[in-house]
Order: structure tokens, then C-alpha cells, then sequence
């Protein structure tokens, strides 16, 4: 009896703009207007300005840790373009500030998530998001449910969930996998390949040669883009997000970039990257491309630039001034929001925390308690 | 795996002088610790997230790739349920596993193999297979991490039988302790502190090791016994010296192991004192306190003069803010405040 093969896969590389800011009109075909580019470029210079001030914010003690997007825009930019603001989700770990800019989270209150307030998080009405998780692995799992709801409700809406390289290498990411192509729900699995998992590169993460070709294994449909190229990105996440709503389960999609600055600005990458690896990615940051092309079309120039860069600062330096104009939270907070109604015994510990411990005082064993009586 | 026999330890053997100048860092002690043992045993290895070339997220493994090389001090991939899981498998095979979760938090994702597996491995193989790993990381609030990165997990695991707990409070036990762990034949959740690692105290060069189960008397009193572990024995320390000035003399007392517990140093104490404060930065309900106030409850009722109190975190997630963060945590005002109730 001969050997049959059974199975073969390949993965196809998908890139549309390259690092020069040549297009490949073929394949650009039916995506983004130059209107959509150049909004998306601008949009890319003031997101880039926040993330950088970010850090100086963090630098000068007025900020917590801070995980800088440098590099990765594309990514989070043109996925999130994709995606309909409004009715389809995102599922974020940390890292794609923008898209969630996109859909409606107003840019102060990841500065207010950073600066350690839980408000943050407390994601206004009307922008589907879910708050950053930063265990990692964790929300894939919760955007393959979240999917999973959409379909038994019969609504026409996708999760989209963001990652790491190194989030892969958790069970989660294998169980939220397996889960979503079994089920067939409406999930889109985005991987921000950057290389990196703080110190621990890529190649010692896994042993597959492409992130992409794990979802090989679970018969989902996978490709490979470059993920400093906004074209590609958003020619992906659209196909995926259509098929997704038009019922053709999940999709994943592995864009390679690359973390340009630290991990967070708890970490000094210096210590172990070589310095050449980044200078070569530094050509090719998203920004630069797109740029180059905008010009070449006669749609962009120095002057323009300037006055963008301008308006930039001037849209962050009002963020900033929103974010910390925001009154400090208050002890009451801490108890308010640890049940849907606020039991009796957090109510009297709420009362005497500032003086008191527990069982300190008689409310706080429920003895004498005004609110039980 | 060929046979190796360790001599066993004596702990007849009086420990060093605490006192000296041969002041390092708690992230030093440890790192002394775990280099002393791994240099004894070559079945020993050092495995977790970044804890080889970037030499630990809080660098605590400093120089030890360069002195063990990759076969012994392992960068794993971000797979807290894989490494625990295998770290049962090598133990089972002879070795003897250091696991470092970068956090205690992430452990919640390897709840199944350190939980579920290393317990119970020994009790459900009638004593043919152990399972000698030492889980050691960050525990409790470390700083603004927030309620998903600042688990104390002390309180939670401390249920299981099987385990041995280890929580240290300064340089000085964590080495003696660190090496008493990976020398026990039964697994250890050995508890450090993000925000102590940078602590400095006298910590001898020679080797020496504590045992389990005996609190140390951190300072001498007759009013009242604090009861802590861990990080909070610093701040009942400083009430204490704050109590001092209104001649209130407090026993303070470490108890370096939550299992095996020493209540008899506890009830020793409380029968100075006639009067009880335990301080856990876990949360209260189903606490380590809640337990050591069982037990005195059990075996010392007689001697308490006052009901005794617990000063734990409040009963809420461990909040984000900076203030709230020091407003949920137990501090030297709340503990002295419960002293002085327990005079009334
Ligand atoms: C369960 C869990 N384990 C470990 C960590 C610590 N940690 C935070 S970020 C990180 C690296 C993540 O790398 P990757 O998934 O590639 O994302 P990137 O930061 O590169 O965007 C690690 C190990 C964590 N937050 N949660
Ligand atoms: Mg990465």
C-alpha cells in the first residue's frame, strides 16, 4: 500500500504597499479611496504623537506603566477601519490603541487607564469594546463567546480579538482556536506578530515557522500579512469581518510588525535586541510608507505635514489636560462596583474603612448595622 | 537519571547571627539561595518566563544563565499551565523543578497542575510518586498592577492539603527558607513580594536553613500579639514602634510558613499578652487570619481577655489608583487602631 498524502497547506504572504510606498494597484483594487488613506495617515501621525507622549507623561512620574504602539499602527488602524464602528466588537489585549480610537473610545481614557484608574476602563456607551485584559491570552476565549452570543441572537456582528506572538503559546489561545472553528462563530483572530515577547524573540517562542499555520490545525481559514502595510491589513480584516457576517465562521490573520520601542517603559529592550534589527525595521515603519505614497500621488507634502504634526500636539495636549483634569477616584469607588447592589457589610466597611478595620467597628459584624435595621 | 543522594539537613544546627553588615537585597538572598542548591544537585533547574536571558522580569536570576547555562535556567514561552504541568512530569522523573511565575497571578492559569496535580500526586500514588517542586514569584499587591496582576494567593491555596507554604518577610529568612524549600521532598508555593525584592538586610555568606513551621519573634512585648506574614510583618513593625510611643509593647510575630502554621508560638505569646491581632493582606473572608483566630478560638480561649481582631485587606478587588491601593491594603495606622481596640 503506497503513502498518500493526506493533507498540505501552504500560507500565503499578503503585501499591497511596500516599504518604498509603492502600491500594488492589482491588489489595491475595491479597498481604501486616497480620501480614506489620507484621513488614516493623519489619523496614524496624531495616534503615534499620543503614544509618545505617553511615555514622556510616564518618564516625568505623571503616568503608571505605559505599553507604547510605536510601529504596530498599521495594524490596529486599518483592522479597525474594517470593522464597522457601532456594530462589530473588539476584543483587545493592549496594544491597538487606535483601533479602539476608531470605534468611538475618546483618546483620553487610555491615558486614564494607564494613569492606574479604573475609569478607564469604563467604556462609554455606544463603543463596542471590552476593557484591555492584560492576562494574557484571556480574551480570546471571551471574543469566541461574545461571537458565539451574536450567533444564537442571530445578529450580523463580529469579534475581532487582538494578540501577541508570544499570547500564543497559552492554552487559551488554542482552546479559543478550536472553539470558534468548531462552533463556526463570527471571530476574526488578529495576531500582532512584533517579533518579541518583552525579551523572549519569536523564534524561541515556537517552533512553526509562521504564526499563521496554527490555525492550519484547526481548519480555519489564515493568511500572513504585512502588518506595517495598511492595504494589506485592511484588504484582510474586511475579507475575514465578510465572511465572518456572512456566516463563514472565523478567520486568522497574522500580520507581521514589529515593537519599535520598549515592551512597556518598565522594560529597556536595548539590553537584548540588536541594535541593526531595529534600525532595519525603523525603515519600514508604517508611517513612512504611507507617507511616501500620499506624496507620490500629489496628495501630501512637507507643508501639510508640519500643520498636522501641529494639530496633532494640540489634539493631545487637550487629552492630556482631559485626563488629568479627571477628579481622583474615591474609596467609595472601590466598594460600589464589586457587586450589582451593594451589600450590607461592604456598605458599613465602606463607612469605616478610613478609620477602621475589620470587625472593628459593631456595623462591620453586622451587629447594630443601620442598614439592616 | 542516576541516584543522588543529598545528605539530609540538620536543623539541630543553631542558624547564623542575624545581625552584621553583609547587606544585600532580598532578590540577592534569593538568588543565593536557589545558585547554593542548584550548585549541590545538578537535578535542580530554574524555569518561567524571562528568566534566563533578561534575567528575570524582577531580576531575581541574575547571572545564573551565565553560571548554568540554558539546559538548567529555562526562558519558557508564555505558557504558565504548560511549565507547572511539566514541571510535575520532571519531578515525578527525579528532578527537581524551580518554577518562577513572574507573578502569582498568572499561576491562576495553571490552576489544574499545581492544584489539582502536585498535591495530590504523592497521596494518590500511596506514597510512590512526589512531586518536590518549588512554585516561588511575586505575590500581593506590588504596586498599581491592578485587581487581575496583584493576587495574594496565600489565602486561596492555603485550603489544600498537600502543599507547604512559604511567605518570608526580609532577606534573611527568604535565603534560609528558599533553600529549606527546593531540599523538601514535598511541594512548596513559595510567596515573595515585587515590593521587597529591593529590601537590604545582613544575609550570611555560609549556608544555612530554616525550618518550616516556626514563626521567629520579630520584636517583644506584653500588651498585645501581632500575628503576620509576609510583607505586612514590615508595617506591624512600624505600628509597633508608633504604639510604643503611648507604652504600648507589642509581641510581633512572623510566622515564615503558613503550612505548616506554629500556633504554638502563637498561644505561647497569648499567654503573655492575653490579647490578639492578626494582620493578612489577603482578603478577610475564609482567611489565614479567619484560620488563626479558629485556632486560638480552639486551644487558647481561656486566655483572651479581649475578642481578637484581624486587620485585612478590605473585601473588594484590589483596586488600581495609587491611594486606593494604600487605603485597601492593611497599613500601620489600621493594625495599630486594632491594638488599641483589643485594650479597649
Ligand atoms: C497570563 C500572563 N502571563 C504572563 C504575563 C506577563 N506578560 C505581560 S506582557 C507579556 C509578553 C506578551 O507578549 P506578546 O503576546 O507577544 O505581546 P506583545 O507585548 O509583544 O504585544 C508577558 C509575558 C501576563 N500579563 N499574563
Ligand atoms: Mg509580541
Amino acid at each position: 500500500m503506497p503513502i498518500k498524502t493526506v493533507y498540505t497547506a501552504q500560507i500565503d504572504h499578503l503585501q499591497i504597499l511596500d516599504e518604498n510606498g509603492v502600491l500594488d494597484e492589482k491588489l489595491a483594487k475595491d479597498t481604501l479611496t486616497d480620501d480614506q488613506v489620507r484621513y488614516l495617515y493623519e489619523f496614524m501621525i496624531t495616534c503615534r504623537t499620543l503614544d509618545e507622549v505617553a511615555f514622556k507623561l510616564q518618564r516625568s512620574g505623571r503616568m503608571g506603566t505605559y505599553p507604547q504602539n510605536k510601529g504596530q499602527e498599521a495594524n490596529a488602524i486599518g483592522s479597525g477601519f474594517a470593522a464597522k464602528k457601532g456594530v462589530d466588537f473588539l476584543v483587545p489585549c493592549y496594544r491597538e490603541n487606535a483601533a479602539l480610537f476608531l470605534h468611538g473610545l475618546p483618546m483620553h481614557y487610555i491615558l486614564l487607564h494607564w494613569m492606574g484608574d479604573e475609569r478607564g476602563n469604563q467604556i462609554p456607551e455606544g463603543v463596542n469594546m471590552t476593557p484591555l485584559s492584560i492576562p494574557i491570552g484571556t480574551q480570546m476565549l471571551h471574543a469566541t463567546g461574545i461571537a458565539w452570543a451574536f450567533k444564537l441572537r442571530k445578529e450580523a456582528r463580529v469579534a475581532i480579538t487582538y494578540f501577541g506572538d508570544g499570547a500564543t503559546s497559552e492554552g487559551d489561545f488554542h482552546e479559543a482556536m478550536n472553539f470558534a472553528s468548531t462552533l463556526q462563530v463570527p471571530v476574526v483572530f488578529y495576531c500582532q506578530n512584533n517579533q518579541w515577547a518583552i525579551s523572549v524573540p519569536r523564534e524561541n517562542q515556537m517552533n512553526s515557522e509562521t504564526v499563521a499555520q496554527k490555525a492550519i490545525a484547526y481548519g480555519m481559514p489564515t493568511i500572513q500579512v504585512d502588518g506595517n502595510d495598511l492595504f494589506a491589513v485592511y484588504k484582510a480584516t474586511r475579507d475575514a469581518v465578510e465572511r465572518a457576517r456572512a456566516g463563514g465562521g472565523p478567520s486568522f490573520i497574522e500580520a507581521v510588525t514589529y515593537r519599535l520601542a520598549d515592551h512597556t517603559t518598565a522594560d529597556d529592550a536595548r539590553r537584548y535586541r540588536d541594535p541593526n534589527e531595529v534600525e532595519a525595521w525603523m525603515g519600514k515603519d508604517p508611517i513612512i510608507r504611507l507617507r511616501k505614497f500620499l506624496e507620490g500621488k500629489g496628495l501630501w507634502n512637507a507643508d501639510l505635514q508640519a500643520a498636522h504634526e501641529e494639530k496633532s500636539r494640540a489634539i493631545v495636549a487637550e487629552v492630556i489636560k482631559t485626563a488629568e483634569g479627571i477628579a481622583k477616584p474615591s474609596t467609595d469607588d472601590i466598594f460600589d462596583f464589586t457587586y450589582a447592589t451593594l451589600p450590607a457589610e461592604l456598605e458599613a466597611q465602606k463607612r469605616t474603612m478610613r478609620t477602621a478595620s475589620l470587625a472593628q467597628e459593631p456595623q462591620q459584624a453586622g451587629l447594630n448595622n443601620p442598614v439592616n435595621a | 537519571m542516576p541516584a543522588f543522594e543529598l545528605p539530609t539537613v540538620d536543623f539541630s544546627k543553631p542558624l547564623p547571627s542575624r545581625d552584621g553588615t553583609r547587606l544585600i537585597q532580598f532578590r540577592e538572598a534569593l538568588r543565593e539561595a536557589m545558585s547554593e542548591e542548584m550548585r549541590r544537585d545538578p537535578r535542580v533547574f530554574l524555569m518561567g518566563e524571562e528568566v534566563a536571558e533578561y534575567h528575570g522580569a524582577y531580576k531575581v536570576s541574575q547571572g545564573m544563565l551565565e553560571e548554568f547555562g540554558p539546559k538548567r535556567i529555562i526562558d519558557s514561552p508564555i505558557s504558565e499551565n504548560g511549565f507547572a504541568g511539566m514541571a510535575v512530569g520532571a519531578a515525578m522523573y527525579g528532578l527537581r523543578p524551580i518554577i518562577e511565575f513572574m507573578s502569582w497571578s498568572f499561576s491562576l492559569v495553571a490552576a489544574d497542575p499545581i492544584l489539582n496535580n502536585v498535591p495530590k500526586m504523592l497521596y494518590m500514588s500511596g506514597g510512590q510518586w512526589g512531586c518536590p517542586v518549588v512554585f516561588r514569584g511575586n505575590d500581593g499587591a506590588g504596586g498599581q498592577l491592578g485587581s487581575t496582576h496583584s493576587w495574594c494567593v496565600e489565602g486561596l491555596y492555603a485550603n489544600v492539603p498537600g502543599v507547604k507554604i512559604v511567605i518570608p518577610s526580609n532577606p534573611y529568612d527568604a535565603k534560609g527558607l528558599l533553600k529549606t524549600a527546593i531540599r523538601d521532598d514535598d511541594p512548596v508555593f513559595f510567596l515573595e513580594s515585587e515590593r521587597m525584592l529591593g529590601d537590604k538586610a545582613h544575609v550570611p555568606e555560609e549556608e544555612y536553613y530554616i525550618p518550616f513551621g516556626q514563626a521567629r519573634v520579630a520584636r517583644e512585648g506584653d500588651d498585645c500579639t501581632l500575628v503576620s506574614f509576609g510583607r505586612p510583618v514590615n508595617f506591624c513593625l512600624e505600628a509597633a514602634a508608633e504604639l510604643e510611643n503611648d507604652r504600648i509593647s507589642v509581641d510581633v510575630l512572623d510566622m515564615r510558613t503558613i503550612r505548616p502554621l506554629d500556633i504554638d508560638s502563637i498561644l505561647t505569646s497569648l499567654r503573655k499578652t492575653n490579647r490578639l491581632v492578626v494582620v493578612d493582606q489577603c482578603w478577610p473572608f475564609a482567611s489565614i487570619a479567619s484560620e488563626v483566630v479558629t485556632q486560638v478560638c480552639e486551644r487558647g480561649f481561656d486566655w483572651l481577655d479581649t475578642p481578637p481582631v484581624r486587620v485585612n485587606t478590605e473585601d473588594v478587588p484590589t483596586p488600581y489608583a495609587k491611594g486606593l491601593e494604600y487605603a485597601y491594603l492593611p497599613n500601620k495606622d489600621k493594625i495599630a487602631a486594632a491594638v488599641r481596640k483589643t485594650l479597649g
